[in-house]
């Protein structure tokens, strides 16, 4: 076989070959030094690559071949809500209206733009059942952040000032990584053997320094926490708030709204549930939903409308807690989602989550005699199985992830929630058709017959990528985080 | 599909949510469309916007319209890129990881840096994460910034710190424009964790960078710059310098305005801050076969390992606008980043000369520029600005709008803020001219 060429585009450098070209210039060729004095000039160039146009798109079109996204096949990557992205969202971010807009250019000449950050925030309220929505946030983790101090400046403003934020064992890292940077701390709750908030320990927490519980749900078992009015009662009686990850909210679209679940703030990601791509790793949108009470301290600007049905920014806001990043928010991506939205409507959001926990249900029930069921139960959109029964052939959950790309098919997130011993957590969405999920499931079902026939097999898999298995701990021992060149690089003969 | 999962209906599968949670009516949402109709709506909100790329724009504070080759879009419209989640799984993740290297190598390059995160959001919160990175390491609570950082980063910085309160303390500019160094090494003390100077400034200024380094580390503070990455064809790398931490803003290298999102924050970092820098990291390794490979590395400071002692809660990132800009910065190449600079910076001393030749505007910004500067008008800015949209013109930023954020006694009112890239020509600029000449004497006549 021959070997892939693992060249990186500085290798590729060849002296004074170039894609690039200029306008004219048309005003006087003024020398640098009357421009920028040498003492504040750079020494030596940056070594970018020397390259042509097509040696360019030669390079970068091999480097997508060596990578998998949503359009190359099944991705049931659970907690990551990995659906088709439909094209015509990608058409109406590239349309010169939106994409061809300055931030800062009269408001006047971006009434479209401020329309559907309007409509897109007061549909993101209708879904979560609550009332303002800010979509300043990048991402997720954005959100919660966001989210944290809007609720400290809630409490500040009634003279309070408590710290504790109570999150699940199962929750995301992201969460209390973001009460941390809140200045909060965190305060981990354990499951009860159904997977939801254990009650009783949620009591033995809950005094005057809670600020607030974060909850994902359904949570990342993938099954719905059923004393939630319960739990919202005994935070809110505590004078605590409810924080609504919504990592997970693919499931509960038009089914159930975090709203009415009593939860006071929520995040979407809008890469998840509302189909924007991820983009090998962002960018997403993680727009927060408050209720009345917190819309005060939301961050500023937010989009208003006048009577007369003229969009603008009111950056008059004396409570707002300030900006959580500049300028509007990662308006590309906004309106992808809004573009995914006027799609598929409040029905056929709905018919979302319906498919998705179907599907979830249905290659639940295809494998669920291979592997260990943590909990007995339906599940939503994703679920959570053990590799356990696998060990005795010497096989882990990190065998079987990397055997599915053999297969075709991305791995499922694995382990994820840590107090699942070897988790498997797949969710396949409501984008894959049944052939699709027929398709996963075959794949695990003889993954685990090799297990016990050729576990070898495994331990050597993936055995038809571009690379084998990757040394990760020397890569951490000895980082090399960029090209290195030699010494001579910078010379052209 | 239901008898396989043992359901009796689709509402069965929900039968685990409570009833008194369930919603039973439908969503107050409009119906679906089919896609002609969902064009057709998108393309009636974006025609009710003038964007600034249909106008002769000179709007610039962050978010610049340099040319964005077509096959910029090409590639990053590849969805194998553009449909993948973060690169969990290396072995199938080679193409972005392989990219995000060479991103990585890119950023260090420009910047004089050793260690290149793979992205962050923006400048704003590229430049709040680098102040938790100083407070991290020096144990200190204060952050020393100029004033002629931009007021939406320093806005955000004050936001996103807030839970762990850093103190910002703001140095004002001096005549021309450029920081006060004097008031900036009185500022910085013993409690400074970072001094933050931004290359070139708000208002286009270039900064002394190595007096501002001297000062901060005098104080045994991290030095911070915020770098606009393609002035650094021509300006000194930051790292070289004296640099600890460099942030900025790259939406100009490869990716459209979007009105602002999403851009793209870059962080880079000396080598021994490396174990302290927030975000997803790539390194080169080897397969079991020895073969060259690339995979996330050092994750044990993220949060999906760490939880509450991770360095930040990044998680997604701005990957996909990362590769856009290595993408762009190869298609500039070594030669292309110095003469794409010195081209704007022509250009930018051009339009300048000519609007300071105009009765009644002065020079705000002194000294030499990159592609941005700052004159003050006879009149308030935002007037200047409204009246000649009629004409097709995007006059500049109006510093008005940022009133109060730059100190004591700021009346920047009659401030514009002129950017000039490489797709203005000369023909333009001089009709701009001769619009703001003719505004003006309106102006004064009418007065």
């Amino acid at each position: 076989m021959v070997e892939l060429d693992r060249r990186t585009i500085f290798e590729k450098s060849c002296c004074g070959r170039r894609a690039f070209s200029l306008p004219a210039l048309g005003v006087p060729e003024a020398p640098l030094d009357d421009l920028v004095p040498a003492a504040l000039r750079r020494a030596a160039p940056a070594r970018l690559p020397e390259v042509s146009e097509v040696d360019l798109v030669r390079h970068f079109t091999g480097l997508s071949a060596l990578n998998f996204g949503v359009d190359t096949g099944s991705y049931p990557l659970g907690s990551c809500t990995m659906k088709y992205n439909p094209k015509v969202n990608e058409v109406a971010a590239r349309l010169e209206g939106f994409a061809g807009l300055h931030p800062y250019q009269p408001e006047a000449l971006a009434q479209g733009a401020l329309e559907l950050m309007f409509e897109l925030g007061q549909w993101l309220a209708e879904i979560a059942g609550l009332s303002r929505t800010t979509v300043q946030p990048a991402a997720g983790a954005h959100g919660e952040l966001t989210g944290l101090l809007v609720i400290r400046a809630y409490h500040e403003a009634r003279g309070r000032a408590p710290r504790k934020v109570i999150i699940p064992d199962t929750a995301h890292g992201t969460n209390p990584a973001s009460v941390v940077i809140a200045g909060c701390t965190p305060v981990a709750v354990p499951s009860d053997p159904r997977g939801g908030v254990d009650l009783e320990a949620l009591r033995g927490l809950l005094d005057d320094d809670v600020a607030a519980l974060m909850l994902t749900n359904p949570n990342t078992l993938g099954v719905f926490d059923e004393n939630i009015v319960e739990v919202a009662r005994l935070v809110h009686e505590a004078g605590g708030l409810l924080y609504y990850d919504g990592a997970n909210a693919n499931a509960v679209l038009g089914v159930s709204r975090p709203g009415d679940m009593g939860f006071d703030v929520v995040h979407f990601n809008l890469h998840k549930t509302f189909s924007t791509p991820h983009g090998g790793g962002g960018p997403g949108a993680g727009p927060i939903v408050v209720s009345e009470a917190l819309a005060p301290y939301l961050p500023a600007p937010l989009v208003e409308r006048t009577e007369d049905g003229r969009y603008f920014f009111d950056h008059d806001r004396p409570q707002s807690i300030g900006k959580v990043r500049t300028f509007y928010g990662n308006f590309g991506v906004l309106v992808r989602a809004y573009t995914y939205i006027v799609s598929l409507g409040g029905e056929g959001l709905r018919r979302v989550s319906e498919m998705a926990v179907l599907n979830a249900n249905y290659v639940l029930a295809g494998v669920r005699d291979l592997f260990e069921l943590p909990y007995e139960r339906r599940c939503m959109h994703e679920f959570v199985v053990s590799a356990t029964p696998l060990k005795e052939h010497g096989v882990r959950a990190l065998d079987v992830a990397k055997r599915l790309l053999d297969y075709g098919v991305h791995p499922p997130t694995t382990y994820f929630p840590q107090i699942v011993d070897e988790a498997l957590m797949i969710e396949p969405t409501e984008t894959e058709s049944r052939e699709d999920l027929d398709r996963v499931i075959a794949a695990l079902r003889a993954i685990v017959g090799e297990a016990a026939s050729d576990p070898q097999l495994l331990h050597d898999a993936p055995v038809s990528m571009p690379v084998r298995r990757l040394d990760e701990a020397e890569a951490a021992r000895h980082p090399v985080l960029r090209q290195r060149f030699p010494e001579d690089a910078e010379g052209c003969a | 599909m239901l008898a396989a999962v043992g359901a009796a209906s689709v509402d069965d599968l929900f039968s685990e949510i409570p009833e008194a949670v369930r919603r039973r009516e439908p969503l107050a949402l409009p119906a679906g469309l089919a896609e002609p109709e969902v064009l057709a709506r998108l393309r009636r909100l974006a025609a009710a916007d003038t964007p600034a790329s249909a106008l002769v724009s000179f709007l610039g504070a962050g978010v610049y319209d340099h040319h964005v080759p077509s096959m910029v879009d090409a590639v990053v419209s590849r969805s194998e890129f553009a449909t993948a989640y973060t690169p969990y799984q290396p072995e199938r993740s080679q193409g972005v990881l392989q990219a995000t290297f060479e991103f990585q190598t890119a950023i260090c390059e420009l910047t004089g840096m050793a260690v290149s995160n793979a992205s962050m959001y923006d400048a704003g919160t590229a430049l709040a994460e680098a102040s938790l990175l100083a407070g991290g390491q020096t144990r200190r609570g204060g952050i020393v910034l100029s004033a002629g950082v931009h007021p939406e980063y320093r806005q955000v910085l004050a936001t996103e710190t807030a839970g762990q309160g850093p103190r910002p303390e703001l140095v004002e500019l001096k005549q021309g424009a450029a920081t006060d160094l004097e008031a900036l090494a009185a500022a910085a003390g013993p409690d400074t964790a970072a001094v933050v100077v931004q290359q070139p400034n708000f208002f286009g200024a270039l900064e002394d960078l190595g007096a501002a380094a001297a000062i901060a580390h005098a104080a045994g503070a991290l030095f911070v710059v915020v770098a606009d990455p393609l002035s650094l064809g021509l300006l000194e790398a930051p790292g070289v310098a004296g640099a600890d931490i460099v942030v900025g803003e790259a939406q100009l290298l490869g990716n459209a305005m979007s009105f602002g999102g999403p851009g793209l924050g870059y962080m880079a970092v000396t080598r021994k801050l490396m174990r302290r820098i927030p975000g997803r990291l790539v390194g080169e390794t080897v397969d079991l076969e020895g073969r060259r490979g690339f995979v996330l590395t050092l994750q044990t400071r993220e949060q999906h390992i760490r939880r509450e002692r991770a360095t930040s809660n990044i998680c997604s990132n701005h990957a996909l606008n990362a590769l856009a800009a290595v993408v762009y910065l190869s298609w500039l190449g070594k030669d292309g980043l110095p003469e794409l600079g010195l081209h704007c910076a022509r250009k930018a001393a051009y339009l300048r000369q000519r609007l300071l030749a105009l009765p009644g505007v002065a020079a705000f910004t002194e000294g030499p520029v990159f592609r941005e500067f700052a004159v003050r008008l006879p009149l308030p800015a935002i007037d200047l600005v409204e009246a000649l949209v009629p004409a097709g013109f995007l006059a500049g930023v109006d510093a008005g709008r940022f009133a109060g954020r730059f100190g004591d006694g700021d009346a920047l009112d009659d401030i514009l803020l002129v950017a000039v890239t490489e797709q203005r020509t000369r023909a333009e600029m001089d009709d701009f001219v001769a619009a703001v000449r003719r505004h003006l004497a309106a102006e004064v006549t009418d007065g």
